[in-house]
């Protein structure tokens, strides 16, 4: 216990004598929580809008003004001819095309029905699928308020029922993106920090040299891995709460759950990839090495944790190899004890799952590291 | 008399896949000796050393240091020896004493012994004015003297020294050997690597490895005597050339 002391004393010493890495432990992590959360969002605003009005009534432009009002269009251009819209949209300069046909006040007030013609650059499927329900809300807005006032009381008896589905949105009221995101993005900050930070500071000590002279002293394994990983599960854990500290006073996440389970869930977490950080140090000779190769597994981990793309679209073998993911159990946690307030009860398989990884990755860890060749 | 063997090895083999780093060594080393372990570049030297001091497991043959056998007992023998290379001095992004506090406290002295021990290194070798300051700052000469008597916190029986003196002024040097004198004198065995052929002169006993045997082993003056030459430089290169 008393040599787990001596290397735990060095350690922190050593860690915090490098000028050069302390900003980038505590500092840079949280730029980027700040500048990520804020940046990385799905909802699609600024549309770059245009239409075509063959119509030029009272009623084509009261739609048009529908989407002049919403927050979601930027309404930039009114294009005389289809050739002149499509040339813009091939330049890039609009993103939808809304084309009112002649006659579309006359047919409408007639026949009770008109058709529109919308045009959207869908090369990115999904920001396109978004914009066409937006479209479609404005439209069918429009097309209420329309059925009111041009129909007669009589029309109205035939027209069927309108059946309209009230959404309550449960944990996120406000469909506010920065909510979902911020728990996920600062899991992935304490993730990538202790992972890097681990991995390259045993092989650094091979790289020095000094890893050798610990091998010929009497430091017992255990001993010298605990007390080498430990300074930076403290570090995790300062991470997490300089995050957290952001994420209520910025972003004013809720924190529904309790503040002790997230903390006891991300010291088993934290083991986790301590552990995987010592393994790859065990595997590599030089910081740049272990550098890769913790790059190459955050990526992957980044990518199918769930904090970009929900894991349930992802094809069925891809949702079996993100069992593998640590980071997706701890988004899973944050997002289930932060937003939705869950207890124990709830996150236990989780959490289970998250223990036996972090024995067995400990354990390899363990393994592979050899005193004696 | 075998109690005297702090150090004894018998058909001593590492092999790499096909090639044999260290075939078939046998000596003995006694208490309070200063070893000479010499050979070019490649010959085995450091291999073997590995071997004595437990970070490397050997392929066959026997080898005890401080009566602890090298396969069963490999942390015993980290107990008791002392072990300082060329390549690495001590943390140099730690100061001076806490280079010594850290050494002391994983060989597990107590509180207090790990200070005493500190003055004493530090009043010895003159580093009042340096004790707070970062290793890294300081000449290379004094890292190594520092490390040596770091290597010495703990009165290991054997002190394994690779290359201690590379890359260091000859005054230096002359200090160096003094300090092994002292502690050779003390008790301490020194099992020492070198290129320098003078610094040969000094040990008690030396032995010369050519591709992975050991050629000659005696003491420099009948090594001299049995090849006829003048000096440990000459004795060097008869071997080494075949």
């Amino acid at each position: 216990m008393k040599t787990i002391l001596y290397i735990i004393q060095k350690e922190f010493k050593q860690i915090f004598r490098n000028k050069g890495m302390l900003p980038i432990i505590f500092v840079l992590p949280l730029l980027q929580l700040v500048i990520l959360s804020n940046a990385a969002t799905f909802e699609i605003q600024n549309i770059k809008f245009s239409y075509i009005d063959n119509d030029k009534t009272s009623l084509s432009r009261e739609l048009i003004d529908k989407f002049n009002a919403s927050t979601y269009f930027n309404v930039l251009t009114n294009f005389s001819s289809e050739k002149e819209a499509t040339s813009a949209m091939l330049q890039g300069d609009v993103d939808v095309i809304l084309e009112i046909p002649q006659y579309f006040e006359r047919d409408l007030l007639k026949d009770k029905k008109t058709n529109l013609s919308v045009i959207i650059n869908a090369i990115d499927g999904a920001t396109a699928g978004v914009e066409n329900v937006y479209i479609n809300q404005i439209v069918q807005d429009f097309n209420k308020k329309a059925q009111v006032s041009l129909f007669q009381p009589e029309d109205l008896k035939f027209l069927p029922k309108n059946i309209a589905s009230i959404p309550s949105f449960w944990y996120n009221k406000t469909l506010n993106y920065k909510t979902f995101m911020v728990p996920g993005i600062l899991v992935l900050l304490v993730t990538m920090i202790t992972l890097f930070l681990s991995g390259m500071n045993i092989v650094r000590e091979k790289e020095i040299g000094t890893l050798e002279q610990m091998n010929v002293t009497p430091i017992k394994k255990h001993q010298f891995i605990i007390g080498k990983l430990f300074p930076f599960w403290i570090i995790g854990f300062a991470l997490l709460t300089i995050g957290l500290i952001i994420s209520k006073v910025i972003f004013n996440t809720p924190i529904v759950g309790s503040l002790g389970l997230i903390y006891f869930y991300t010291a088993f977490y934290l083991l986790v990839i301590l552990g995987m950080g010592l393994f790859i140090s065990n595997f590599t000779d030089t910081q740049q090495q272990a550098m890769f190769i913790a790059w190459f597994f955050v990526v992957i981990f980044i990518l199918m944790s769930g904090l970009f793309t929900p894991i349930e679209s992802m094809p069925q073998w891809a949702q079996y190899l993100t069992e593998f993911n640590p980071v997706k159990y701890f988004v899973e946690v944050m997002r289930m004890v932060m937003l939705k307030g869950a207890g124990i009860a709830e996150i236990t398989p989780l959490f289970l799952k998250t223990i036996f990884y972090a024995l067995v990755m400990n354990a390899l860890a363990v393994w592979s590291y050899k005193k004696t060749n | 008399m075998k109690e005297k063997n702090v150090i004894q090895v018998k058909d001593l083999t590492k092999k790499f896949g096909d090639f044999t780093a260290v075939n078939k060594i046998t000596f003995e080393v006694k208490q309070g000796e200063i070893f000479g372990f010499l050979g070019a570049n490649g010959a085995g030297k450091t291999t073997a050393m590995k071997m004595l001091i437990g970070i490397s497991k050997p392929t066959s043959g026997e080898a005890t240091v401080a009566n602890f056998d090298v396969y069963t007992h490999p942390e015993d023998i980290k107990k008791n020896i002392g072990y300082m290379s060329q390549k690495f001095a001590l943390y140099d992004d730690l100061t001076v004493r806490e280079n010594i506090t850290f050494f002391g406290g994983i060989y597990g002295l107590s509180k207090t012994k790990i200070k005493e021990k500190a003055e004493a290194l530090i009043s010895e070798l003159n580093l009042q004015e340096v004790a707070n300051e970062l290793v890294g700052s300081l000449p290379l000469g004094w890292k190594q003297k520092i490390a040596f008597s770091v290597a010495l916190l703990h009165d290991p029986k054997v002190v394994f020294l690779d290359e201690p003196t590379g890359g260091v002024d000859p005054i230096t040097r002359r200090q160096f050997w003094e300090m092994i004198y002292k502690n050779a004198h003390n008790g301490t065995t020194i099992f020492v690597t070198t290129h320098y052929m003078d610094e040969a002169e000094y040990c008690d006993r030396v032995s010369i490895m050519v591709n992975g045997k050991i050629e000659a082993l005696d003491t420099p003056k009948k090594l001299k005597e049995q090849f006829n030459v003048e000096n440990m430089n000459d004795v060097f290169l008869k071997l080494a050339r075949g």
